[in-house]
């Protein structure tokens, strides 16, 4: 793979400026085309000191309060909070959206998600976490068993995802990561059989490396968001 | 480059660990273990050693092991000589510890099973250095299954023969300096790996593994003694960033370029390296040295190396057995720069 000219995602971090473009590009394309979820925002790091002193925000994107509902026949139904906030969680019930037909055991179980550039494998990076109504998190297990069915398939047979539990890079909180080990050699895969398209490569990076990833944690990503706009 | 890596290996802290008070339940209270410590080891590695001293009085349950430095839960992936250098502004020798077998803190912790997830963590730490030294973890992932026990082994004992004959396995290279190299800083000899036969291998990315540990001190103070302790780890900044090294004819990369190289967003972009052996100086825009970050404290292995110090020398001889090169650093922010 030496020869290949791969896009710079570097800068996604390196830039330093707010908020980098393909992040900007993604959360907007998304937001188009799933009015349904809440939308991805971005991040600022303003809450590590060290980079609060300055005007150029270190960054991640974060999609948090996604609604994920189990019902005890396996069905799973993704439903969206919209505006709901950490602390509305009591009221979900009211709130709730899912269409599920008719089941009382549905456990609704909450997931955030974030987007961190790993500047080590210069990929993104996705974390994420899961906590219930009442707020209590979910352990790797509890979260393996949550996931879609087809997710926990996706999971088990690729060779390129697995899902482990570490430090968030600014919460120093314990978070689920997506590991990054085959992130370039897919996406070097991806870029060489995608035809020469117009977009900007940084824009269709992240879309694609979504594409890709969230269908693992049961975030599908519409068709929609791949194409021209 | 030998006596470098002996000194490094060779560095332990001696440790005095408590157990708490809430899980002693024996009267008197058993006295603290006396353990010294590997510099490059880490924290749960200890257990055999500690657990003789504790197991007759801790209470019926299931052993969840955790360290404790004055309230603040340790990251026990961190090394030990890390945590001290970090920790204590001050060094306490004996360094006091209090060991946790019960009540794991796991909203702040990643979980802990036992010498696996030290050794999981140490591998994926070493595949992290091989993607930053060679653009892909080959390196790593060719190791046999055994070869990379027998490396994993040889960091749990301390053992440095036994690392270098593993590890000569791992071609991890070292970083060319022209600069280090002519003003014979190094010679020759010492710049090749021990245990790879052939000479040194420049670095594919000219990148290099460092993970930076800072500490914004707000307040000033005299002593190191009179430092306020650290209650919490949102107060350091942790920056895992690859250092990327710019080669400028005649100039040598020092640490402290280093250090404004992985911190751009505290020490822009108006100051230049000016070369060994000089403070970099204000440029034309009139802006002062008081503008700048003052780095009041910077130790690597427990040593402060000098500023000017090339830093191909430094991360070659002060690396992790893991390649990555942690530095801890206590820097003063001026007021005007702070939200």
């Amino acid at each position: 793979a030496g020869n290949f000219q791969f896009p710079e995602i570097g800068s996604l971090h390196l830039i330093r400026c707010y908020p980098p473009a393909s992040a900007q590009a993604f959360a907007e394309k998304w937001k188009l085309n799933n009015p349904a979820y809440p939308p991805w925002t971005w991040v600022k790091s303003l809450e590590v000191p060290i980079f609060a002193t300055n005007q150029v925000e270190e960054g991640y994107l974060s999609l948090e309060n996604v609604c994920i509902v189990k019902s005890n026949d396996d069905e799973v139904a993704s439903c969206v909070e919209g505006e709901a906030s950490l602390y509305d969680k009591e009221d979900e019930e009211s709130t709730d959206s899912a269409t599920l037909s008719g089941n009382d055991n549905v456990q609704p179980y909450y997931f955030d998600f974030h987007i961190i550039y790993s500047a080590s494998f210069r990929v993104p990076v996705l974390y994420f976490r899961a906590y219930c109504s009442d707020g209590r998190s979910l352990g790797l297990n509890e979260i393996e068993s949550v996931l879609p069915a087809n997710s926990a398939k996706v999971l088990l047979e690729s060779k390129w995802t697995f899902i482990t539990q570490e430090e968030h890079p600014y919460l120093n909180r314990p978070w689920c990561k997506l590991h990054p080990c085959g992130s370039s050699d897919w996406m070097k895969l991806l870029f060489q059989a995608v035809e020469k398209v117009d977009r900007p490569a940084m824009e269709l990076y992240l879309v694609s490396w979504f594409s890709v990833v969230g269908p693992v944690i049961g975030l599908g990503i519409p068709i929609q968001m791949l194409k021209e706009p | 480059m030998k006596e470098a890596q002996e000194f490094v290996w060779m560095g332990a802290i001696p440790l005095q660990i408590h157990l708490h008070e809430s899980e002693v339940t024996t009267v008197p209270p058993p006295p603290p273990a006396l353990i010294l410590a590997p510099r490059i080891g880490y924290l749960p590695l200890l257990l055999p050693l500690i657990k003789p001293y504790f197991s007759s009085t801790l209470p019926p349950g299931v052993d969840t092991v955790w360290f404790e430095y004055k309230g603040l839960p340790l990251k026990w992936y961190i090394p030990t000589g890390v945590l001290f250098d970090l920790l204590c502004a001050e060094p306490e020798r004996p360094w006091n510890l209090t060991i946790h077998f019960r009540g794991y803190p796991s909203h702040l912790l990643i979980p802990c099973e036992g010498e696996d997830s030290v050794k999981w963590n140490f591998i994926n730490s070493l595949k992290e250095a091989d993607y930053i030294i060679n653009g892909n973890c080959k390196n790593v992932m060719h190791m046999s299954q055994s070869d990379q026990l027998e490396l994993w082994n040889s960091v749990v004992n301390a053992n440095l023969e036994a690392f270098i004959r593993s590890s000569s396995k791992l071609k991890s290279g070292t970083i060319e300096d022209d600069y280090a190299s002519k003003s014979s800083l190094s010679s020759q000899k010492s710049q090749k790996m021990i245990g790879e036969a052939d000479t040194s291998v420049q670095t594919k990315t000219g990148k290099v593994p460092v993970r930076l540990y800072v500490w914004n001190v707000s307040e000033d103070f005299g002593d190191m003694e009179d430092a306020p302790p650290i209650d919490s780890w949102d107060r350091i900044s942790y920056v895992n960033r690859p250092l990327e090294i710019h080669r400028e004819e005649g100039k040598c990369f020092t640490l402290h370029d280093a250090i404004k190289t992985l911190l751009p967003e505290l020490f822009g972009k108006k100051r230049k390296p000016k070369g060994e052996g000089n403070i970099s100086q204000p440029l034309e825009t009139g802006s002062t040295a008081d503008d700048d970050p003052e780095i009041k404290l910077l130790r690597i292995q427990g040593i402060e190396p000098k500023l000017e110090t090339p830093i191909s020398w430094v991360a070659n001889h002060l690396r992790h057995p893991e390649n990555f090169l942690h530095v801890c650093v206590y820097i003063k922010v001026p007021s005007a720069k702070s939200l």
